[in-house]
């Protein structure tokens, strides 16, 4: 069948069988960062938004997305960059292939949440697996993230993410 | 050289972040399937449902007859010529025990048939519709009675073993040897202590998050190209040229990025299915392995059981260490008489004043899984054993576990008769524990406490070591030229899987040449045009590959020099090169670098570039200590992560933000590993740990607090003073997590995982 929705802000057309997946269309339609992990809804990797909210593109049918919008990591390059620039100042993208998941997720949290402790983010990511990093980098990336976005909206001077 | 090391550090020894970071947290199409052409064949196989059988027909002509399918292979149609799929240097110590497609299946999951289509639908369909006869045999599932049984794995007459390892495939042995020094028996019988005990550690997987994937194509001129997520290019070149039976010059391996490997890759798992049908049909080809195949036909580390004699005399001086490892390589023998070696090798030498020891083991085929490389390689399954030891010797004499080992341990200068009879030229172990224990608050915290809510606090200590690279086999080599502009190409055949190897490396070249680390670019490996390098295992990529960059820099720097005082017109003995420009120290005229780049390219009869390579005959180990804190409930023996303290001596630190994430990340495998991770078998052989959902590795809620730190060590014949740090940080938490219940609950977990179930049995009893 024919399915149309909003993908990363444009009109988009695809074709899809019944029982095909949404991570599988979304990677037919070039969004490459969508990545499988796992088949079955454990790790994360696939996550996307749809309509703002963060979902597991290997188990939601593509059937199911007609007429909505869909968000991928491709949609929100300028924020993953900036997010990612503290990720990578902690080394903490390692392989890089779980990445683009966990900053969906990343992304969607810091909308959901204001300033959440660390319980609260630990908590919010907990479907989000990585094998490579056990984790404490991308916690530190996230509470660098937050600090220096919080001091920048109070117009202090932030600490500067990436190279040093 | 010299002047390098005792120079001030401007790049080596800074938390840069990675050369690829950007491309990786903005998601670009840089893995293997994101790169694979859209045509191409859909390639699957057809696995076994028997531990052991004989497949007497395959009936695959309704299969062929679905529209898309290109073909189906049989083992009627592969080259019957054994090879191993083993990632190591020629000639492999691994067996070369296997056909791409054999008529004997050796366990459930193993390959029967091949099939390429051009639609996942259409070889789904055309799977379904394959029908194996299998002639059903009985299957060697239990590894004590593995050895010597009249059921063999490998009964084949064209079984190969190139290395003298103690391997007899007429008995199921893959591997055997007894090493020692000094007599043990006499020993242990004059000790006041003998400590006796079995430990047992599981089959793990390396559970990375990008499952084994491979795509291949004929390019221009014919030659089978194939990209892959591999560990060991120049190695999977090899052993497609010895599976397919074709010559080395007709393999072309690219490496792009890699979604983690741990060693799962070192293990050519899943190039020889593509290659194969692009090698008969001519048309590009790729294999996705699900998860489900990831996890049970791929290469998870080597269940071992471990016989620990440890003796000891009532001051708490150790004196002499038998261990027997009894190793369970499965079905082929990937890595199975190597792997085993470092559970000794790499545990015993830890306690240096020993006067004796013996080291025994046999390595046994049976009818699971091959097991492949895990990060460790072995001296994880050692160290659970001995350190488990120490710390139950450390209860007998009532001593505490730290002051017992600040007693015993390797110190700096030290011979290791156990390591190869290697000394100890760096090594800050006696640092590591003594930080680490000021971490955690060790003599506030040992052994417990009881937190008054049905919950009790323990804290448990371990040690590690690991190697630099294999001695005196791994090389790595290095070649960096000067480009238009001045810009150095550093091309490397070491292959970065997430680590961070691009980027060291080209942090020690630019420490070397004296320039930015954006004035040197990197690539990934192609074996056509990348210098040869054995891959990234072994804990070698640092220490081995970091030597020669070391080494190509230093005659690069002469080569600019000389280069320079030509086109200045001077004595190469008279000229400086500062890594912007040469000069003339007498005249004080210089050329800058950018100038003697542009001149490279015009005109010239020689290329301004340099080529080295390095090997070592040492492979000097990194040490660590490692503390847990855990937190039983007494009523259901759930044991919860509070705190790890972990200090590591990895020699210099190339960079501290990808040493320590490394350290933070081995350290949580450690636990999965520790407390969850398991593959379960039915009494058939069928694989029940066959998804995320049964295979647990550990989520960000199941870790606790980890802190790390760095008690460095100078290593004489490393870059920069640098060892090596990948393997090494998955060794401490089995062993300090069953010392922390121990010293919580009092009870001993001898078989991993130490699940809530196993400790609240020990605790009734």
């Amino acid at each position: 069948m024919e399915i149309q929705f909003v993908l990363n802000q444009k009109q988009v057309t695809a074709e899809a069988a019944a029982d095909t997946v949404l991570l599988d269309v979304l990677r037919g339609l070039g969004c490459k960062s969508v990545k499988c992990g796992c088949e079955t809804t454990n790790c994360g990797l696939c996550t996307v938004w749809i309509d703002g909210k963060s979902r597991l593109s290997c188990s939601v049918l593509a059937a199911s997305v007609e007429g909505h919008e869909v968000t991928t990591l491709e949609g929100v390059e300028k924020e993953a960059t900036e997010f990612g620039a503290f990720l990578a100042g902690e080394g903490a993208e390692q392989c890089g292939f779980c990445s683009p998941g966990f900053i969906m997720n990343v992304l969607a949290m810091f909308r959901e949440l204001e300033d959440p402790g660390i319980d609260q983010i630990k908590e919010y990511l907990a479907g989000n697996l990585c094998r490579c990093t056990g984790y404490m980098g991308q916690l530190r990336a996230i509470q660098k993230y937050m600090q220096a976005k919080a001091e920048k909206n109070s117009g202090q001077p932030g600490e500067e993410a990436g190279a040093r | 050289m010299t002047e390098m090391k005792t120079g001030k550090l401007r790049i080596v020894n800074r938390p840069v972040s990675k050369v690829d970071a950007h491309a990786l947290v903005t998601g670009k199409a840089v893995y293997t399937n994101d790169l694979a052409p859209s045509d191409c064949l859909i390639v699957k196989v057809l696995r076994s449902p028997h531990a052991h059988a004989l497949i007497r027909e395959i009936n695959t002509a309704r299969a062929e007859a679905i529209p898309g399918i290109e073909c189906i292979l049989t083992y009627k149609d592969c080259p019957d010529k054994r090879f191993t799929m083993a990632g190591q240097t020629y000639p492999e110590p691994s067996p070369y025990d296997r056909l791409i497609l054999d008529q004997r299946v050796r366990f459930v999951g193993d390959a029967a048939a091949i099939i390429a289509g051009t639609s996942e639908e259409a070889v789904k369909k055309a799977m379904k519709l394959i029908k194996v006869k299998y002639e059903v045999l009985e299957p060697v599932l239990d590894f004590h009675a593995a050895k010597d049984n009249p059921i063999l794995v490998h009964p084949e007459d064209n079984w190969k073993s190139l290395c003298p390892v103690g391997a007899d495939n007429k008995r199921n042995l893959c591997a055997h040897e007894v090493s020692g020094s000094g007599d043990i028996d006499a020993v242990l019988d004059s000790c006041d202590y003998v400590i006796d005990r079995v430990y047992h550690t599981k089959a793990n997987q390396q559970a990375m998050m990008e499952t084994f994937r491979t795509y291949t194509y004929l390019d221009t001129y014919g030659r089978l190209n194939v990209v892959s997520s591999t560990q060991v290019p120049f190695h999977v070149r090899r052993i497609l040229a010895n599976a397919l039976d074709i010559p080395k010059y007709k393999v072309r391996v690219v490496k792009p990025r890699i979604g983690g490997g741990f060693g799962a890759k070192q293990t050519s798992v899943s190039e020889v299915y593509p290659a194969i049908v692009t090698w008969k049909t001519g048309k590009p080809a790729k294999i996705i392995y699900t998860r489900e195949e990831s996890l049970t036909a791929s290469s998870p580390r080597h269940e071992m059981e471990m016989h620990v004699r440890l003796g000891a005399d009532k001051e708490g001086n150790i004196r002499g260490i038998d261990l027997y490892t009894l190793s369970n390589t499965g079905a082929y023998g990937e890595h199975g008489p190597t792997t085993v070696g470092l559970s000794g090798h790499k545990s015993i030498p830890l306690y240096g004043k020993a006067e004796a020891f013996r080291f025994t083991y046999d390595v046994v085929y049976t009818n699971v899984m091959s097991a492949g490389a895990y990060r460790g390689y072995g001296a994880t399954q050692g160290i659970f054993a001995v350190e488990s030891a120490v710390n139950e010797l450390a209860q007998v004499l009532g001593m505490d576990p730290t002051v017992l080992r600040e007693k015993n341990m390797v110190r700096e200068g030290q011979v290791m008769p156990a390591y190869y009879g290697e000394t100890a030229q760096s090594c800050a172990l006696d640092r590591c524990l003594e930080r680490a224990k000021e971490m955690i608050g060790w003599d506030e915290k040992y052994p417990c406490r009881d937190m008054g809510n049905g919950k009790v606090r323990g804290v448990g200590v371990a040690m590690a070591m690991q190697g630099s690279g294999i001695s005196g086999v791994d090389t790595g080599s290095v070649a960096i030229k000067v480009n238009d502009d001045g810009f150095y190409s550093l091309m490397i055949g070491a292959t970065d899987m997430g680590t961070g190897c691009d980027t060291i490396l080209s942090q020690m070249a630019a420490e070397c040449l004296d320039c930015d680390l954006e004035d040197i670019i990197v690539s990934g490996v192609d074996t056509d045009t990348s210098p040869y390098d054995c891959g990234s295992y072994a804990s070698s990529t640092t220490y081995v590959t970091g030597m020669a960059v070391v080494k190509t820099c230093e005659t690069l720097r002469r080569k600019i020099c000389e280069r320079g005082a030509e086109y200045l017109g001077c004595s190469p003995a008279d000229v400086e090169f500062d890594g912007q420009k040469v000069t003339d120290l007498k005249t004080g005229e210089s050329i800058s670098r950018k100038e003697i780049g542009n001149r490279v390219m015009c005109s010239s009869n020689q290329p301004l570039s340099a080529n080295e390579a390095f090997s070592s005959p040492t492979s000097p180990p990194p040490f660590m200590a490692g503390i847990a804190e855990v937190e039983i409930d007494k009523e259901t023996g759930v044991v919860e992560m509070i705190d790890y303290a972990a200090v590591v001596d990895c020699g210099t630190v190339v960079n501290p933000n990808l040493a320590r994430v490394q350290t933070e990340g081995g350290i949580v495998q450690g636990i999965g590993m520790a407390l969850y991770e398991d593959i379960v078998y039915n009494s058939k052989g069928k694989n029940y740990s066959n998804s995320f959902m049964q295979y647990k590795i550990p989520s960000r809620l199941d870790v606790g607090n980890i802190r790390v730190e760095f008690e460095s060590s100078y290593e004489p014949t490393g870059p920069f003073g640098a060892k090596s740090i990948g393997e090494i940080v998955i060794n401490t938490p089995s062993p300090a997590i069953s010392n922390a219940i121990q010293n919580a609950v009092g009870v001993i977990i001898r078989e991993l995982p130490m699940t809530a179930e196993k400790v609240y049995r020990e605790m009734q009893k």
